[in-house]
C-alpha cells in the first residue's frame, strides 16, 4: 500500500478523435442528458430563489456578533479585553468602566466592533472566559454606504438575538 | 533524511557547519564559499529543486547566532532521495549582498528579487534585480526589522515595464530587428492587471511579433498585503486565520500546511484522528482546487457548459464546508495541537454524497474534453516544458507532475499516514497544456480514493491534544474553575510558546509545495514567518513557457497553471 506512478496516456492519436464528429457527438450526449434530466425534473439543479428563499444557515455558522445577557438583563461582558487581544484584524475596541449593577466589578462603557475591518474569524468567541460574545445571529448581509456605519455598538450587539435554539448552539459547538 | 546522508555533506564540505534541524540538513558556509556550494550540492548531492531564497534580520533577535545582521537563506531539495538542505550565510554589507545563484537556478531569479525587495540584500550578477511584491516607487525594505509595520506610502505612478521588457527582448535572439527591413516593427501590449482572463491581478507586458509573443515580463505585488510582516505582530495561533487567504481556493490547506510546519518543530503529536481528518479535509480542498482550476481553464477556451458541471459542485461542496468551518471560503479550522471543531454529526454521509457528485460532474466535463479535438489542438504541445526546465524553474506539484516529474510530498515524504493510502500519482507524458489541464482529473479522481479509505479507517477520540501549553483549556473549565481560567489568559495573551530555533517544512498542497519557514525567538509570537507559495515560483517560469507562443495560448497556460494571486503576493 502506498503511492503509485501512474503516467497519463497520450491523446489525440485514434482515428475517432481525428475524426472530430463522433467524440463531440459523444459529448453532446453528456449535455443531451443533462438537459433531458433538468426538463423532466428541475428540483435538483442548483439555484435558490434568492432573497425570497433564504439559504440554511449551519449552527457553527460565523455571523454578526451580539454581546449576551444575563437572564436579569445585566450583559455578561466584564470588560477583560481577551476578545480585543485575540482579535487578529484588531477590530474590537473597548472601553472599561466600573461596574453599578452590582454583578461584578467591571463592565464596558463602550463596545464597538467594526464590521469593516472584521474577519470574521471567531477569535473573539474562542477567546471569551464569560460566553458573552457570540457569533450566531445567523445574519450574514449587511451593508451600508459609508464606513461609520460599519462600526456596531454596545446598545446594538445587546439587542441581537441568537438564531438558533441554544441546544442546537451547543451541540454545533461539540460536533460528532 | 537519513545519517549517513549528514556525514556526506559535511565530508563535502569540510569548512561548512553541518547541522540537523528535524528533517532538513543545515550547512552554514562562509560567503566565499557560497557558489561553490550551491554548485556542489546541485551536482553532487541531486539537490535540484531551489524551494526557496530568503533573508533573516537579527535586529531585535534575543542572542542572534551570528555577528552579521543579515542572513540569507536557500532551502534546497533532492526529491529523489528525500533530502532538504538549507544553505545559510551570514551579509556582512547588504549594499554589496552576495554572488547570485541564478546562474544555477531559474528559480532563483525571483526569489533573490524578493529577497532583494524585502530585505534589501544585493546580489551580484543578478540579470534583473528589482521590485516584486512592493511597488516600483515603493521606499525601503518592509521585512527589514527597523521598517514599522504601520508605515504606509503613498505611491501614484504605474510601473510601464518598458525597460525590463525591452531588455529581454534584447536578450533573446528572436531576430526581431529584421522586422523593421519589412516594414513592420514590434508592437508592446498590455494585458491585465484588471482583465478576465488574468484570472486575478496579475500584469503582462508583452513584446509582439504579429500574435507571436516575442518577449513576456510580469508585474505581480497587485495583492500583496504584508502577510509576513502581519505574521511576526500576531500570534501563532492569531495567523492561522491569515492563511486562510493565501490559497483562497483551498484555505484549509494552508491552514494545516501552517500549523504542521509548527507542529514538527515544537514536537507536538496531534491525535490520530486529528490526522485523519486533515487528510480527508485536505483532499476535499485538493479537489475543490482542482475544479476551479479545470472550470475557470475551461471557459478559457470557450467551454462554458464544462463550467457548470464542475462548478455547481463545488458550490454545493461550500454548504457541507460550512456546517463543519462555520464559514464558506475561509475555513479558520485547525489549531496548533488539533482542529477547532470535531465533524458535525452526519458528516460522513454529507461527503459521500459531494464525492459522488463530484465524480458524476468531473466524469461529464473529462467526457466533454478529454478526446474533444477542438480543445487538442488547443492545447496540445502548446507552452511545453522539459523535467529539466520544470525542475530548475522551481515548479511542484500537478504543473510538475504533468512535465513528467514523479514528484509528491505525500509519495516521497509521507505524512499523516499518507504511505498507509493506496492510490496514484499521476504524471504527465508531454508537459504541455494539455497534460496540466487532464492530470487535475486523475488527481481529482485519487483523492476521491484516498478520502474514502481515510473514511474507512478514521478512528475515534478527541480532536485536539490534551496539554495544557499547547490548547485552550474546555469552555466548561474555563468557566467554573480559576486554573482553567487563568490557563485560558495565559494561552490567550502570550500564545503557544515555541523553542527558540529557524526551520523549513514543506506541505504537499493543491498547487504544489506549500512550505514555512519560521525563525523563532522562543516566544509566542513568530520571529519571522516566510510563505513558500507554489504559485510565485510557477509564475517566474511564465515568460519562458509562453514565449515563441501566441497571446491565446498564454491565456490558456495561465488558467491550467492555476495561479492564486492570494498566495502569489501574500
Amino acid at each position: 500500500m502506498a503511492a503509485k506512478v501512474k503516467q497519463l496516456p497520450s491523446r489525440g492519436g485514434t482515428p475517432a478523435e481525428k475524426v472530430y464528429l463522433i467524440e463531440i457527438f459523444k459529448g453532446m450526449a453528456i449535455t443531451l442528458k443533462h438537459f433531458l434530466r433538468n426538463l423532466w425534473d428541475n428540483s435538483n439543479l442548483y439555484v435558490r430563489h434568492y432573497p425570497e428563499v433564504q439559504p440554511d444557515i449551519p449552527a457553527r455558522w460565523r455571523g454578526r456578533h451580539r454581546l449576551l445577557t444575563h437572564p436579569d438583563g445585566t450583559p455578561k461582558c466584564v470588560a477583560c479585553f481577551m476578545c480585543q487581544t485575540n482579535c487578529p484584524a484588531d477590530c474590537i475596541m473597548i472601553k472599561a468602566g466600573t461596574r453599578i449593577d452590582g454583578v461584578t466589578e467591571k463592565m464596558p462603557v463602550s463596545f464597538t466592533i467594526d464590521l469593516a475591518e472584521c474577519i470574521y474569524c471567531g477569535y473573539c468567541v474562542e477567546a471569551c472566559p464569560e460566553d458573552a460574545i457570540r457569533m450566531d445571529t445567523g445574519i450574514y448581509a449587511f451593508t451600508s454606504s459609508n464606513r461609520e456605519e460599519m462600526k456596531i455598538g454596545m446598545t446594538e450587539m445587546l439587542s441581537l438575538k441568537g438564531g438558533f435554539p441554544e441546544e442546537e448552539y451547543q451541540k454545533g459547538l461539540e460536533g460528532e | 533524511m537519513n545519517d549517513t546522508a549528514l556525514t556526506q555533506l559535511q565530508e563535502a564540505f569540510p569548512s561548512a557547519t553541518c547541522t540537523q534541524v528535524i528533517d532538513t540538513a543545515v550547512l552554514d558556509v562562509q560567503t566565499d564559499d557560497l557558489t561553490t556550494t550551491l554548485t556542489a550540492l546541485k551536482e553532487n548531492f541531486g539537490c535540484d529543486l531551489l524551494l526557496d531564497v530568503t533573508g533573516i534580520d537579527y535586529l531585535t533577535y534575543p542572542k542572534p547566532p551570528q555577528k552579521e545582521r543579515f542572513r540569507v537563506v536557500y532551502t534546497l531539495r533532492n526529491w529523489r532521495d528525500n533530502l532538504v538542505v538549507q544553505v545559510r550565510t551570514g551579509v556582512s554589507n547588504p549594499k554589496i549582498g552576495l554572488p547570485t545563484a541564478s546562474s544555477i537556478w531559474e528559480s532563483a531569479n525571483w526569489g533573490e528579487r524578493e529577497c532583494w525587495d524585502q530585505y534589501g540584500i544585493n546580489f551580484s550578477g543578478h540579470p534583473d534585480l528589482r521590485r516584486i511584491l512592493n511597488h516600483v516607487q515603493f521606499e525601503g525594505h518592509p521585512l527589514r526589522k527597523d521598517y514599522p509595520v504601520d508605515k504606509r506610502q503613498v505611491l501614484m505612478e504605474s510601473d510601464s515595464l518598458e525597460a525590463p521588457l525591452k531588455a529581454r527582448l534584447a536578450s533573446k535572439d528572436t531576430g526581431h530587428e529584421a522586422m523593421t527591413e519589412l516594414g513592420t516593427d514590434v508592437m508592446f501590449l498590455n494585458i491585465g492587471p484588471a482583465h478576465p482572463a488574468t484570472h486575478g491581478a496579475i500584469r503582462f507586458a508583452v513584446a509582439l511579433d504579429g500574435e507571436t509573443i516575442l518577449a513576456n515580463v510580469v508585474e505581480i505585488g497587485y495583492l500583496h498585503r504584508g502577510f509576513e510582516k502581519l505574521a511576526e505582530k500576531h500570534t501563532y495561533n492569531q495567523v492561522i486565520p491569515l492563511t486562510d487567504r493565501l490559497n483562497y481556493c483551498s484555505s484549509m490547506m494552508n491552514n494545516i500546511a501552517y500549523v504542521k510546519a509548527i507542529e514538527k518543530f515544537a514536537n507536538i503529536e496531534i491525535t490520530e484522528r486529528a490526522q485523519f481528518m486533515r487528510v480527508v479535509l485536505g483532499e476535499f480542498y485538493r479537489i475543490l482546487d482542482h475544479l476551479v482550476c479545470l472550470a475557470a481553464a475551461g471557459v478559457d477556451v470557450g467551454g462554458l457548459t464544462n463550467y457548470w458541471y464542475l462548478y455547481d459542485e463545488k458550490e454545493a461542496a461550500y454548504d457541507f464546508i460550512s456546517k463543519l468551518c462555520g464559514g464558506r471560503l475561509m475555513s479558520t479550522a485547525t489549531r496548533i495541537g488539533g482542529m477547532y471543531h470535531d465533524f458535525h454529526e452526519g458528516w460522513e454521509k454529507e461527503m459521500e454524497f459531494h464525492l459522488a457528485a463530484i465524480e458524476k460532474g468531473a466524469g461529464d466535463s473529462q467526457g466533454l474534453m478529454e478526446k474533444n479535438r477542438i480543445l487538442q489542438d488547443r492545447m496540445q504541445n502548446v507552452c511545453r516544458f522539459s523535467p529539466e526546465q520544470a525542475i530548475s524553474f522551481g515548479l511542484t506539484g500537478p504543473n510538475l507532475r504533468s512535465c513528467g516529474v514523479p514528484f509528491d510530498l505525500r509519495k516521497d515524504a509521507p505524512y499523516y499516514n499518507y504511505d498507509a493510502f493506496d492510490f496514484d500519482i499521476p504524471i504527465g507524458s508531454n508537459g504541455d497544456v494539455y497534460d496540466r489541464f487532464m492530470i487535475r482529473y486523475e488527481e481529482i479522481k485519487q483523492s476521491i480514493r484516498i478520502i474514502r479509505q481515510a473514511m474507512k479507517m478514521i478512528p475515534g477520540g478527541p480532536v485536539n491534544v490534551n496539554d495544557p501549553q499547547v490548547h485552550l483549556p474546555k469552555k466548561a473549565q474555563v468557566y467554573t474553575k480559576i486554573e482553567g481560567l487563568a490557563n485560558h489568559f495565559k494561552m490567550v495573551f502570550e500564545g503557544v510558546h515555541v523553542p527558540k530555533g529557524e526551520w523549513y517544512d514543506g506541505y504537499e498542497a493543491a498547487n504544489g509545495e506549500l512550505g514555512f519557514h519560521f525563525v523563532s525567538d522562543g516566544s509566542g509570537t513568530p520571529y519571522k514567518c516566510k510563505v513558500r507559495p507554489p504559485c510565485f515560483y510557477t509564475l517566474g517560469s511564465f515568460p519562458a513557457m509562453v514565449e515563441g507562443s501566441m497571446i491565446a495560448d498564454a491565456i490558456v497556460n495561465l488558467s491550467c497553471l492555476n495561479i492564486i494571486g492570494g498566495e502569489l503576493d501574500r
